[in-house]
């Protein structure tokens, strides 16, 4: 695009930021209706038991208790997209099912309600480990999976297999082989608001109109319609101001049909608002999983296979989790470019708590171990770390062997600025003494950079309306969850309409208004959201272009649309004039119009081929750390993080992204993990769930890479995932260049390096000494 | 009536407030529930997240940790008291816009009150803090999706410039 840009390209305000920052926004923990009645679950007391009797005459007693829900009472159909998961559970399979819900005039009394509820089980011996789990003699965990017909086994949830490239004959040609497995742990989103619905059922009409705090409207219309046996038709969904998506929101969990349902029952607006330890029991987690990688490189340090085996816990029931392996596979057949790949990854039923999609989905595991493994093979051919990546980068023009096509790529630009900001040559040489060990390690991503075709429409339908006063309305399919997309909507119209930003509205929060859009996921939403509004913006400035040459009587032909003018030479009228007599003129008309963009991507074929993305987004990290030797205890002192975002639309907005993700890679590399013994959770608090603060931040260095990629708005990618992905993989390197260590679980937690580093202290000692 | 509610007498936001309560009921209810200033945030009403931060006589404390009783004859700001007709919005709250500090949203009315309480100590004490003392400011507030910077940069920019 040649044309100047003076508004897309520079830092802008959160669009509505002034509304968040004075407290005056509306998160669906501040709706209050009139005769809201407050909701509360009963999870279960053991993570697997069968259910001998629920009483909850008691309950019901209480004063203010206006209805309670258990399997029993409730006609629903099963959720998740497997549909194993019953949305109120008759036994119990682990630690956060629900077992009975109460509604009530006050929180106060749900409360209450809740240990009046006598509830007789019978404790079975849970299934902890996948591994444990898939034994023959193993009982089914999920009585409504399908893995002994689908899989061959009871147990197994989900399973992938892809391969491209001649295995046998890439593992001979080898010169190095490195075979590891690594284990990640289970995580989970911290969105500063917890899980929230407040739903309003009307008995009048029918019709169920839900206050949810979800990423994905839509489809979670169908899902809740599908749940309930209700017409989708009938359920409207109000997207509330979300504290915090970062994937959580992706899929509906069972506490949404269960308030939905209350609010049915009860024929009055329901509020089920969770607890911070109830958001950690309760909500989605990121997948974790075992994974087992054997990578090869020729003599020349070329990358000759990946053969990789996947073993993740899928807990009781299948959320988005079990999907990861979509865009895993990718990163292991695709990131640099290896001559084949041998991929196989399954989900096991057990008793501990189910995953869900979490920013990254997958990414950040799979980028760990191949680029731990990468460090291995380099140290193995003693190449430099930074070489053995150079030689292996992918490149524009690329089609892999996944069927992915770079038609750009900035993975060598960024590789190269990371390498020589961080000054990564010397440093990863530099051997250090004392108490405070540093390091240096290096990772790079692949991931989607124009949406995903993965549902059957990756689309996104914008309406614009232009009133009788030069104002804009977008009215998007897409969702704001705070990562500031509406800011990006409003800079394009602007940039292209020539309307002052502050004219500009954005609405998207009513599946009743907006058209359809598949939800906030794969950093799709600037990229798809932003091309359908392009579209729109064509149409609109056909009608605006005929309406002002009829007007100012010149030719026929295209404007120039500036400071809310359409002008050409000499001639020029005011937008909200020509808006005007399009609608007093004559033929009478509205200034609206709409369009619906489906990206060009294509489906995957059975075999998972496919050139999934209108394009790809290429990063890579540096990262510096300290050591603390007699702590354990890691500090990233610089990340420094180049990546391709094909163009840059809002810098400030972008930084606020790269800082964001970057921030959360580190947590999973040091800090944060849930820890589950027997199925329950040990620590279901921010007190023990350590989340990074203000004080651990390190400098964060940024180099965007402009590639200017045509399927992009102005040339750009999708962003929003790639800053967290390769974070922990550098983390983990840098500590192993650090200490001379190999680290193969995360977090690498002050105990766990100190463990490591008092084991090889006492090696070199009793070696020393054996000498 | 209630013969276990506690008369207190406070003033929010500059408004003088008589009430009675219960003894158990906690700041942050008071604020939400009762009077209905939604702006402060729970987060996690166990006094880790920061979310749910106001000034009592001009110090930050999280308000699920602070029994309302204790508030009897103090003065409370929220959020909804650094805005006035005649200007709407503070200048940290400027700064955090400027700065990109907000994205969610959530935490960000909790941090503008701290950074307001640590500008009027060091306005006391005379001293205009380092960036060290600022992040060192902030560790009481957690945040998922900024990754702290733009909020450090926006504290920084305002407790370095007094005048304001």
């Amino acid at each position: 695009m040649d044309k100047n840009l003076n508004i897309i390209g520079k830092s802008k305000p959160k669009l509505d930021g002034k509304e968040r920052v004075s407290g005056r926004a509306v998160y669906g923990h501040d709706i209050e209706l009139p005769n809201m009645l407050h909701a509360r679950i009963l999870r279960s007391q053991y993570p697997c038991a069968r259910i001998k009797s629920i009483d909850c005459t008691k309950a019901l007693g209480l004063e203010g208790v206006k209805c309670i829900l258990t399997a029993q009472d409730v006609d629903v159909n099963r959720i998740g997209y497997k549909r194993d998961h019953p949305v109120l559970k008759k036994d119990a399979n682990c630690q956060r099912d629900e077992i009975a819900a109460v509604a009530a005039t006050s929180k106060e009394i749900a409360a209450k309600a809740l240990n009046l509820i006598h509830v007789e089980y019978e404790e079975i011996e849970g299934i902890f480990d996948p591994f444990e789990a898939m034994k023959e003699e193993s009982r089914q965990i999920n009585l409504h999976g399908k893995g002994k017909d689908l899989y061959g086994n009871k147990n197994i949830a989900e399973s992938f297999h892809y391969s491209h490239g001649e295995l046998e004959k890439q593992t001979k040609r080898s010169k190095v082989i490195v075979s590891r497995r690594y284990e990640l742990p289970r995580v989970t989103h911290c969105c500063m608001a917890t899980s929230n619905i407040t739903a309003d059922y009307s008995t009048m009409d029918g019709r169920l109109t839900l206050y949810a705090s979800t990423q994905v409207p839509f489809l979670y219309q169908r899902d809740m319609a599908h749940a309930l046996k209700m017409d989708p038709s009938l359920i409207r969904i109000i997207q509330p101001v979300i504290g915090g998506g970062f994937g959580s929101k992706l899929d509906m969990y069972p506490f949404e049909p269960i308030c939905a349902l209350l609010s049915i029952k009860t024929g009055k607006p329901v509020q089920l608002l969770y607890g911070r330890e109830e958001e950690f029991l309760a909500s989605p987690t990121r997948q974790t999983m075992i994974i087992d990688l054997t990578s090869g490189a020729d003599a020349d340090g070329k990358f000759t296979f990946r053969e990789v085996r996947i073993t993740m816990d899928n807990g009781a029931y299948t959320s988005w989790g079990a999907t990861t392996p979509f865009v895993m596979m990718q990163t292991y057949s695709s990131l640099y470019q290896v001559a084949a790949c041998d991929f196989q990854a399954k989900a096991i039923y057990t008793n501990n708590p189910f995953a869900g999609s979490f920013r990254g989905y997958g990414n950040p595991q799979a980028t760990f171990s191949i680029e731990r493994n990468n460090d291995l093979l380099a140290d193995e051919l003693g190449l430099g770390k930074d070489e053995i990546r150079l030689i292996n980068a992918n490149y524009p023009g690329e089609i892999t062997g996944q069927g992915l096509h770079f038609k750009t790529c900035g993975a060598k630009p960024a590789l190269t600025k990371v390498i020589e900001a961080s000054n990564f040559i010397r440093k990863n040489r530099e051997k250090h003494k004392g108490r405070y060990l540093k390091g240096v390690g290096l990772a790079s991503m692949l991931h989607v950079g124009g949406g995903a075709k993965i549902y059957r429409s990756d689309g996104c339908g914008t309406r614009l309306k232009l009133d009788h006063y030069g104002y804009l309305d977008i009215i998007t399919g897409s969702s704001e969850i705070g990562q500031g997309s509406e800011t990006v909507l409003a800079m394009i119209a602007s940039q292209e309409l020539g309307i002052p930003m502050k004219h500009i509205k954005v609405v998207n929060t009513d599946t009743d208004v907006k058209p359809w859009d598949v939800g906030v996921h794969a950093s799709r939403t600037s990229f798809v959201a932003g091309n359908s509004l392009l579209g729109a913006i064509r149409l609109m400035k056909q009608k605006l272009d005929r309406k002002a040459a009829q007007l100012m009587e010149c030719e026929a032909g295209e404007f120039l649309y500036e400071n809310g003018l359409i002008k050409r030479d000499k001639k020029e009228i005011r937008i909200d004039k020509v808006a005007r007599e399009m609608h007093f003129g004559s033929p009478n008309e509205l200034c609206i119009v709409e369009y619906f963009y489906e990206p060009e991507s294509s489906f995957q074929d059975k075999q998972f081929m496919g050139d999934v993305s209108g394009n790809y987004a290429f990063a890579s990290q540096a990262v510096e750390v300290e050591v603390d030797t007699f702590t354990g205890n890691v500090k990233v002192r610089d990340v420094y993080v180049s990546q391709d975002v094909g163009r840059v639309l809002n810098p400030m907005g972008l930084q606020g992204q790269i800082e964001g993700g970057v921030a959360t890679g580190i947590g999973y590399a040091l800090t944060e993990e849930m820890i589950y013994e027997k199925g329950y959770l040990m620590n279901p608090s921010f007190h023990e769930y350590k989340l990074l603060t203000a004080v651990d931040m390190p400098d964060i260095h940024f180099y965007p890479i402009e590639t200017l990629d045509e399927a992009g708005p102005y040339g750009s990618k999708g962003a929003g995932e790639a800053p967290l992905i390769p974070t922990a993989a550098a983390i983990a390197n840098a500590v192993s260049n650090a200490l001379g260590i190999e680290f193969l679980t995360l977090p690498l937690s002050p105990e766990k390096v100190l463990k490591a580093w008092s084991e090889k202290k006492q090696n070199e000692l009793a070696n020393s000494q054996s000498i | 009536m209630d013969e276990n509610l506690i008369p207190i007498s406070f003033t929010i936001n500059g408004e003088k407030v008589s009430k009675r309560i219960l003894p158990s009921l906690i700041l942050i209810d008071l604020i939400r529930d009762q009077l209905q200033l939604k702006g402060t945030k729970p987060g996690c009403l166990e006094g880790e997240c920061g979310a749910c931060t106001v000034l009592v006589n001009g110090s930050a404390v999280n308000s699920c940790l602070y029994m309302a009783v204790n508030i009897d004859g103090k003065e409370i700001l929220t959020i909804e008291g650094l805005s006035s007709i005649e200007q709407p919005l503070h200048p940290i709250q400027e700064k955090m816009l400027e700065h990109g500090a907000v994205q969610c949203g959530f935490c960000t009315c909790g941090i503008v009150l701290t950074t307001k309480a640590f500008g009027e100590e060091c306005k006391k004490e005379g001293k205009i803090p380092t960036r060290k003392e600022v992040k060192k400011s902030l560790e009481g507030h957690l945040c998922r999706c900024t990754g702290y910077v733009k909020i450090i940069d926006a504290a920084e920019d305002y407790l370095t410039h007094p005048s304001v």
